[in-house]
């Protein structure tokens, strides 16, 4: 049986459970990267909370791996900032992730939901 | 607002991030923690709290190492002006797609550069496309290279003896003896040429005809096209009317090509010979510019001479020539040796029995020899060859002038893409590729321009063949480009390329990129050096053309001087006619009144002035020779020019008599023999002295006794042989006191009437006494501008070159001068505004013209003195460093240089000052 710090685990369910946050906040309309993770913060109600050493990579992660695509756009009065949108790839992902987690939750709670029932 | 550029930018630094994706992290990152600090600020924290807080979000995670597998590291920064590669020629295409774009956006100069270098290389290529057929190609036949010429390699004193042909090498008894004692070729054959007449009476109409021996074809490895070849077996002592081999023009051109041509009969001299083969286009026998119609065994010599003497037959009779194909480990040196070692038993066994002592001495000294026959004999060559040569010469000076031209827009070109190129040098470019760059249009324009000038050329050799032929002599070349074409057409591609490519491309790669760009359009364009460059092409311009207009000059007066040269006697309004009398086969005792009868009719022909016999006609090339010995005086064996004329020959071709009497009715057979004299015969063997009584012996063969002449008239000096040759002392005699004369009767006749118009009534005249005589008609005037060809060729194509010359070295002093009004329009205003009028602003101007003409003349006087040696020997009546044709040529060069600076200075004198100042 292998040891995990918690730390460790922390940061890598943090780091799954975050892409399918940032693919569940790009699904309806294009966000920039401080919008999203004040978003994450918002939602989870401080919970799950990204310093910019951290968020970065894992946005520029998705956006290799095909799942977002990233454009600099340009408003009156304002300096252009990088927003992101889902590409077709990304929201068949965010759909696939959604269902695993969903199970993956049902199966959790069913699990301690019985434990504690 | 703090930076927190400098602190992302310390954390990527290790990545080695392309430049653009790195500028983008530190964008997008230095946002996020601004709004972070923004709404930190907003939420009550202090600016060093929040700065802090920033700071611990960018330390806190792993920023570098979660990017590490990200984000691609840029790729080895591009050195511009190399290729990834490093393969030197890589980019090339580019370079030339992008010349192709340059050009097309500036057709005006891509049309006069490709213009000018087709001109140039067209003139070039088709000089040396001559030359090519002319010296350099080897004949069409199998293995050239073993073929050798075995002519006499030595005769120290000259022959004696007839000579009956273009190449008149051996005599018959030679030609045996030298095929059955030679031991160093495999095969050797004989041949001479001699035109032939194919009509049966009436007008004659020549055939060139090839006399062969059996041996000719083998030797050269010729294979018929149609039936066979003469062979040994054809060519039999006595063989008589045998059969005959046709060209394939002859055989497409008389027969109409048909396979039914064999066992065909053609005609010759009357005799019927009957075809028994054809040979291949490409042969044309082993005279190059020469063609044969019809090929006859020599053995049937004899019979078509008649009543003639034969070639064949007679000793003395020199008419043949030998090829032989060395054997296999021989060379021409060897062969060489053997034939000296065999020559004295030749000789001694051939010496004519006519000949006396002092020319059986000379006879025996003779030697046979080898000399290579690769690429073939030709008269053309000694000819042409160093006009040609020289006409090269002044086509490549065309050329460079040319190039010069180019260079002077390309540097004018690259100096308005001085900012370019600094932009370029600017963005890495190294200065090795900016000179590829510009190289590469060179090469381009170069390349358009030797096509064109290719397919000019072909057009301009094929001019040059039918300027030098004439209805006698068809020049037949072979003209289709060789490998040797084609290499000096590239190899003047490439030169012309880097000529004018390679000054403008130095130029440009060396323009300091800094001051490119900071300076003003116009001070960017005045470059001191540079516009020096550009005088520096213009002086030469000049020079060159000076040159080549000095030698167009010198040509062109040395025809004029031929054409208007005082022959001793009139060129205008007299037609030969050239009558065969030898169908007649009349006795020799009846030929004199019989001659005398015709002359007598064609005197009588309405429209006919004077009419007169002769032997040889003036400067046609034909000879006659004999030793004079003057009793009691140290004039002895000494050579004289012969003819034989009827009384009226002097008022037909109005030559003055200047004391004595012509010849008349009192001169006959019977009567003592009587002689007319040029003036150059009494100064030269006469000492001057009254010649009139005077008496002069011939020398005769055999050691028979000298035939005396007496001297009844004196006649000034006329050309003989040549319009070029000096004065010789010329002695007519009677033909009515000739004792052995010939079946051939030649008349001069001068007419009002146009000659053409006159040669029916001839026709008829002499059809009426019989129809079987052969005539062939010519005109005096016509024959001596045709001996002039050469001089008419160079005069012709030199002052064209000269001209051409000319206008490309004005087009290149205007193009320098408007340039350099362009540069001064400043200065130009200042004075104008100080004061200076209009006059001073042209002499301003002027001067500057002038300076550069003035170089210009006086470095191309020296070249053309230097130049001139070179054409002397083609030059009539005046020296290469004849003053007055350099004077002529360098005020005509003045005056048009003046004029074409002179527009420029006038533009620059109707400058607004005002306007030209507000432009600062």
């Amino acid at each position: 049986m292998t040891y995990m710090a918690p730390k460790v685990f922390d940061r890598e369910l943090k780091k799954g459970s975050a892409e399918l946050l940032i693919l569940s906040l790009l699904e309806h309309r294009p966000r920039h990267g401080y919008e999203i993770s004040k978003l994450i913060e918002a939602r989870s109600e401080g919970v799950l909370r990204f310093n910019v050493a951290s968020f970065y990579p894992l946005l520029y992660r998705l956006e290799q791996r095909g799942f977002i695509e990233g454009r600099w756009v340009e408003k009156a009065g304002q300096r252009r900032r990088r927003y992101y949108r889902l590409t077709a790839q990304g929201r068949k992902m965010l759909k696939e992730q959604r269902s695993i987690w969903r199970d993956f939750v049902n199966a959790m709670n069913q699990i301690t939901g019985a434990e504690h029932a | 607002m703090p930076d927190w550029g400098k602190g992302i930018r310390a954390r990527l630094e290790g990545l080695k991030l392309e430049p653009t994706r790195e500028a983008e992290i530190v964008e997008e990152l230095s946002q996020h923690l601004n709004d972070r600090y923004e709404e930190l600020l907003a939420g009550g924290a202090t600016a060093e709290q929040a700065y802090r807080s920033g700071m611990e979000e960018l330390n806190s995670g792993r920023l570098t190492a979660e990017l590490q597998p990200l984000l691609r590291p840029a790729p080895p920064p591009i050195v511009l002006g190399q290729d990834e590669r490093g393969n030197p020629l890589a980019g090339l295409w580019r370079d030339l797609r992008y010349g192709v774009r340059l050009l097309r956006l500036n057709p005006g100069f891509a049309l006069v550069a490709i213009l000018s270098l087709a001109l140039g290389i067209g003139a070039n290529t088709a000089i040396f496309q001559l030359l090519d057929a002319v010296r350099l190609r080897t004949l069409p036949v199998r293995d050239p290279q073993e073929l050798a010429n075995i002519p006499l390699v030595y005769h120290p004193n000259g022959r004696i003896g007839s000579f009956s042909s273009p190449n008149p090498q051996l005599t018959n008894a030679l030609w045996e003896r030298l095929r059955d004692q030679q031991q160093g070729f495999s095969s050797i054959g004989a041949w001479s040429a001699q035109k032939l007449n194919l009509s049966q009476g009436g007008e004659a109409r020549y055939a060139n005809a090839l006399w062969v021996s059996g041996s000719f074809f083998a030797t050269l490895g010729t294979q018929p096209i149609l039936g066979r070849l003469i062979s040994p077996a054809d060519d039999q002592p006595g063989c008589g009317s045998s059969g005959v081999v046709i060209s394939d023009a002859f055989w497409q051109r008389e027969f109409g090509g048909g396979a039914s041509v064999l066992g065909q009969k053609v005609t010759l001299e009357g005799h019927p010979f009957e075809v028994i083969g054809v040979t291949p286009a490409s042969f044309f026998g082993v005279v190059v510019g020469r063609t044969f119609d019809v090929a006859i065994p020599i053995c049937a010599e004899p019979s078509l001479a008649g009543k003639r003497q034969s070639a064949l037959r007679n000793p003395q009779g020199w008419w043949l020539a030998a090829i032989g194909r060395l054997k296999p480990g021989w060379t021409v040196e060897r062969a060489s040796v053997q034939l000296a070692a065999i020559s004295p038993g030749i000789f001694e066994a051939t010496l004519p029995a006519e000949y006396d002592p002092t020319d059986r001495k000379n006879y025996l000294q003779f030697k046979l020899g080898a000399l290579p026959a690769a690429s073939g004999l030709s008269d053309l060559r000694e000819e042409y060859e160093d006009p040609l040569w020289l006409l090269m010469g002044i086509s490549g000076l065309v050329l460079l002038i040319a190039c010069a031209n180019l260079a002077n827009l390309m540097v004018a070109r690259a100096t308005a893409r001085q900012r370019e190129m600094a932009v370029r040098l600017a963005l890495g470019a190294s200065r090795g590729r900016l000179v590829r760059q510009l190289l590469a249009e060179g090469l381009l324009l170069a390349v358009v321009g030797a096509l064109c000038g290719a397919g000019l050329a072909q057009a301009l050799s094929r001019l040059l063949v039918s300027f030098l032929s004439t209805q006698n002599s068809h020049l037949f070349l072979d003209l289709t480009p060789d490998w040797r074409v084609l290499a000096f057409t590239a190899g003047l591609a490439i030169l012309t390329c880097l000529l004018f490519g390679l000054t403008p491309a130095i130029q440009a790669a060396r323009t300091a990129p800094g001051e490119a760009m900071k300076a003003t359009g116009r001070a960017a364009t005045a470059g001191r050096e540079r516009f020096a460059v550009r005088r520096g092409l213009v002086v030469s311009q000049v020079a060159l053309s000076l040159v080549l207009l000095v030698g167009a000059l010198l040509f062109v007066r040395t025809l004029r001087n031929l054409v208007t040269l005082d022959a001793g006697f009139q060129r205008d309004h007299i037609l030969i006619n050239d009558i065969d009398l030898s169908p007649l086969r009349l006795p020799v005792a009846n030929r004199v009144a019989y001659k005398q009868e015709l002359l007598t009719r064609t005197r009588a022909i309405p429209g006919v002035i004077s009419a007169a016999s002769v032997r040889v006609v003036p400067v046609s090339g034909n000879g006659w020779n004999d030793n004079i010995n003057i009793p009691g005086t140290t004039v002895q064996r000494k050579i004289a020019d012969f003819n034989r004329i009827s009384p009226g020959y002097f008022r037909t071709v109005g030559t003055p008599l200047l004391a004595g009497r012509d010849f008349d009715d009192r001169d006959t057979a019977a009567s003592p023999q009587v002689a007319i004299v040029t003036e150059k015969f009494v100064q030269k063997f006469l000492a001057g002295a009254s010649p009139i009584g005077k008496a002069f012996g011939v020398v005769q063969q055999g050691g028979k006794p000298d035939r005396i002449y007496q001297i009844v008239g004196l006649v000034r000096d006329t050309k003989y042989s040549d319009l070029r040759e000096e004065f010789m002392p010329i002695v007519f005699v009677a033909e009515a006191q000739n004792d052995s004369p010939d079946l051939e009767a030649q008349f001069m006749i001068r007419s009002d009437a146009p000659l053409t118009e006159l040669i029916p009534a001839l026709k008829r005249t002499v059809a009426e006494v019989d129809p079987a005589m052969v005539l062939n008609f010519s005109v005096f005037d016509t024959m001596i501008r045709e001996g002039l060809l050469r001089e008419r060729l160079m005069a012709t194509l030199s002052g064209f070159f000269g001209f051409l010359a000319a206008i490309l070295a004005m087009i290149g002093l205007y193009g320098v001068i408007s340039y350099m009004v362009v540069r001064r329009r400043n200065e130009i205003g200042i004075r104008m505004a100080l004061g200076a009028d209009r006059s001073d602003i042209v002499g301003l101007i002027m001067r500057e013209a002038g300076t550069l003409l003035g170089i210009g003349l006086v470095v191309g006087t020296v070249l053309a003195l230097i130049a001139g040696t070179a054409a002397s020997a083609l030059l009539f009546g005046l020296r290469a460093s004849d003053p007055w044709t350099l004077t002529l040529a360098a005020l005509g060069l003045a005056l048009v240089a003046a004029a074409a600076s002179f527009l420029p200075a006038q533009r620059a004198a109707t400058l607004d000052p005002m306007q030209a100042l507000r432009e600062e």
